[in-house]
């Protein structure tokens, strides 16, 4: 973030910002703009407020000792620990590469950084179905090296090592994706001063780079977490369903749901958006933190702002 | 050859960096991909167009575009109010709002179809006024378009708002005292700017509804010909063993998805380009 842009930006807007709000705020016609709040409220409340409070009305409706039965339930326990292992793996392996990625591309100009770009983000534009069957296709009984993992008893697909590498596959982008901006706005002008005061390559990295991305790091790690913990379509392919072995806490729902046990699935389901609302939370926190800690000669125009 | 390929830099760390990116890259990404063409293949074209071309598969193409096509129209229009509001107005209960427009991206795809189709059901909170009415939401294709809304309901509104942020209003006082109304100012000023980031927002909503198959498989009763999207039809095939039939689908449904991440990558390339000329 160079100086020079900041002062630009003042030089064009034309007027600072709580004047500009109220500037535009009054353009529109009062009933344009309750109509656009209501719209707004009625839109949102139905499709967010109404859903967050079904999961938690269900889940709590029969009590909170069916609720907690429910929950501590040796099947429920296992669902969890299962989901717990399997993002406890998928998302170390995916920040190593968040980390190495956001460090090539964003520090140094090679031929086909475009490319790359791109091949990071394939993950997000594949469903998660056709994310869970390469790995079938791969390691199924009629996949590529089916006959060979069979002749060494090795399984899997249908076992846990599926689960994990198609959670990896399904969140692969999450934290390369925060980490490259943040590293790119950032600059490499501290780092180039720490190695050429003699600071070696590693602890240039660790005292100077990774104290500076640590918010995104935090909230890439954070939402890289949250979509592994609740992945259900890619899961379900290769998972099999073997209850109670193979069973996320997402697939775990489904079972219940299907066995129209609805008060234990929305307990399980309320579990998972707690950890939805937490993650949200998260991003309010990290935002306002990251915007706090810009250091001072760059907020000249944040501070005009209400 | 590696010095012409790459500028060089003071900077350590590239050959292990890129390495291990690259490494990491094929391994998990690529060589798993790859063997959706491997499979493909095995059909030879007559085998690949008759799987792609018969009658299940064509009414699952036409449901999942359709039904997505419906929800990405609702979000376009709603999230563009959405992200006005949020960014241009004051009112309590704004940075509520705000935060929970993320929620679909956070929430677990299992819980928001069990969500959605309890509040849709027959005697659901939504799903029971509406049937006094007629109307049957829950098993239907109706259902389907209600779970691809909430799922594509973020892509919109985060990429709208921060060109609203940054929008000058002095063109539009400029607009407005050259005698424009405001629906004029809206549609001839402000509109033209919003526009690819609008179109973006729309293509990364349709391109996430047309692979969703979490929230979809529970609220759409999964009739075959009637409510079985795409995803739900390459899963059925993998349940009964046809690898070959379920990759053919896959890979046409990836060709799609690709033009469209490919669209988009144009668009921002646009985008990035008429902010650095300004």
């Amino acid at each position: 973030m160079p100086p020079e842009e900041v002062t630009t930006e003042i030089v064009s807007a034309p007027a600072p910002g709580p004047i500009r709000e109220a500037v535009a705020a009054r353009r529109d016609p009062p009933a344009v703009r309750w109509a656009l709040i209501a719209a707004c409220f009625g839109f949102l409340g139905l499709f967010l407020l109404l859903p967050l409070a079904t999961v938690f009305v269900n889940a709590l409706g029969r009590g909170v000792e069916v609720y907690l039965r429910a929950l501590t339930d040796p099947e429920a326990l296992s669902a969890i620990r299962l989901t717990l292992l399997t993002a406890g793996i998928a998302v170390p392996l995916n920040l190593v590469f968040g980390i190495a990625a956001a460090w090539s591309i964003a520090r140094f100009d090679f031929a086909g950084k475009r490319v790359l770009i791109t091949l990071i983000d394939v993950p997000f534009s594949v469903s998660p179905v056709i994310s869970g069957m390469v790995f079938v296709l791969l390691f199924g009984a009629q996949g590529l090296f089916g006959r060979w993992l069979i002749d060494h008893g090795i399984r899997i697909v249908f076992a846990v090592p599926g689960l994990i590498l198609a959670t990896t596959f399904v969140t692969f982008p999450y934290i390369a994706r925060e980490l490259i901006p943040t590293l790119q706005a950032l600059g490499s002008e501290e780092e180039e001063a720490a190695l050429t005061l003699g600071a070696s390559g590693w602890r240039t990295f660790f005292r100077v780079t990774l104290p500076n991305i640590k918010w995104s790091l935090l909230y890439g790690v954070i939402l890289c977490n949250a979509r592994a913990m609740g992945e259900f379509g890619a899961v379900s392919v290769v998972s099999g369903h073997i209850r109670g072995l193979t069973n996320t806490m997402p697939l775990y729902i489904e079972i219940l749901y299907n066995d129209y046990q609805f008060s234990a699935a929305f307990a399980v389901a309320s579990l998972l958006t707690i950890l939805a609302l937490v993650t949200l939370i998260a991003k309010g926190i990290v935002e306002w933190k990251s915007e706090a800690e810009v250091p001072e000669i760059y907020k000249v125009s944040a501070e005009e702002q209400p | 050859m590696a010095l012409r390929l790459k500028k060089q830099s003071v900077l350590p760390g590239f050959g292990l960096a890129m390495g291990w990116t690259l490494f990491y890259l094929c391994l998990i990404v690529l060589i798993p991909l790859s063997t959706i063409f491997m499979k493909s293949a095995s059909l030879g074209w007559g085998g690949f167009w008759r799987v792609i071309s018969s009658p299940r598969a064509l009414a699952s193409f036409r449901l999942s575009l359709g039904a997505s096509l419906i929800a990405v129209a609702i979000n376009g229009f709603f999230g563009l109010v959405v992200a006005w509001v949020l960014v241009r107005y004051r009112f309590p209960g704004r940075r509520l709002l705000d935060g929970l427009v993320d929620l679909p991206f956070a929430l677990p795809t299992a819980v928001a179809g069990i969500v959605l189709t309890t509040l849709y059901s027959q005697n659901g909170w939504i799903g029971s006024q509406l049937a006094k009415i007629g109307i049957k939401v829950s098993y239907t294709p109706l259902g389907i378009v209600v779970a691809l809304t909430f799922i594509g309901l973020p892509f919109v509104v985060r990429t709208i708002q921060p060109v609203l942020q940054v929008m000058d209003v002095g063109v539009e006082e400029a607009a407005a005292s050259l005698g424009a109304g405001p629906w004029q100012t809206f549609r001839r000023v402000i509109l033209p700017e919003l526009l690819p980031a609008w179109v973006t927002g729309i293509t990364l909503a349709f391109a996430r509804s047309l692979g969703e198959y979490g929230s979809v498989v529970f609220i759409a009763g999964n009739m075959p010909m009637r409510t079985e999207i795409t995803p739900l039809l390459i899963m059925i095939k993998l349940d009964q063993f046809d690898y070959a039939g379920a990759s053919a689908i896959a890979l046409a449904f990836l060709i799609v998805s690709f033009s469209l991440l490919l669209f988009v990558n144009l668009m921002q390339r646009r985008q990035d380009v008429a902010q650095a000329l300004r």
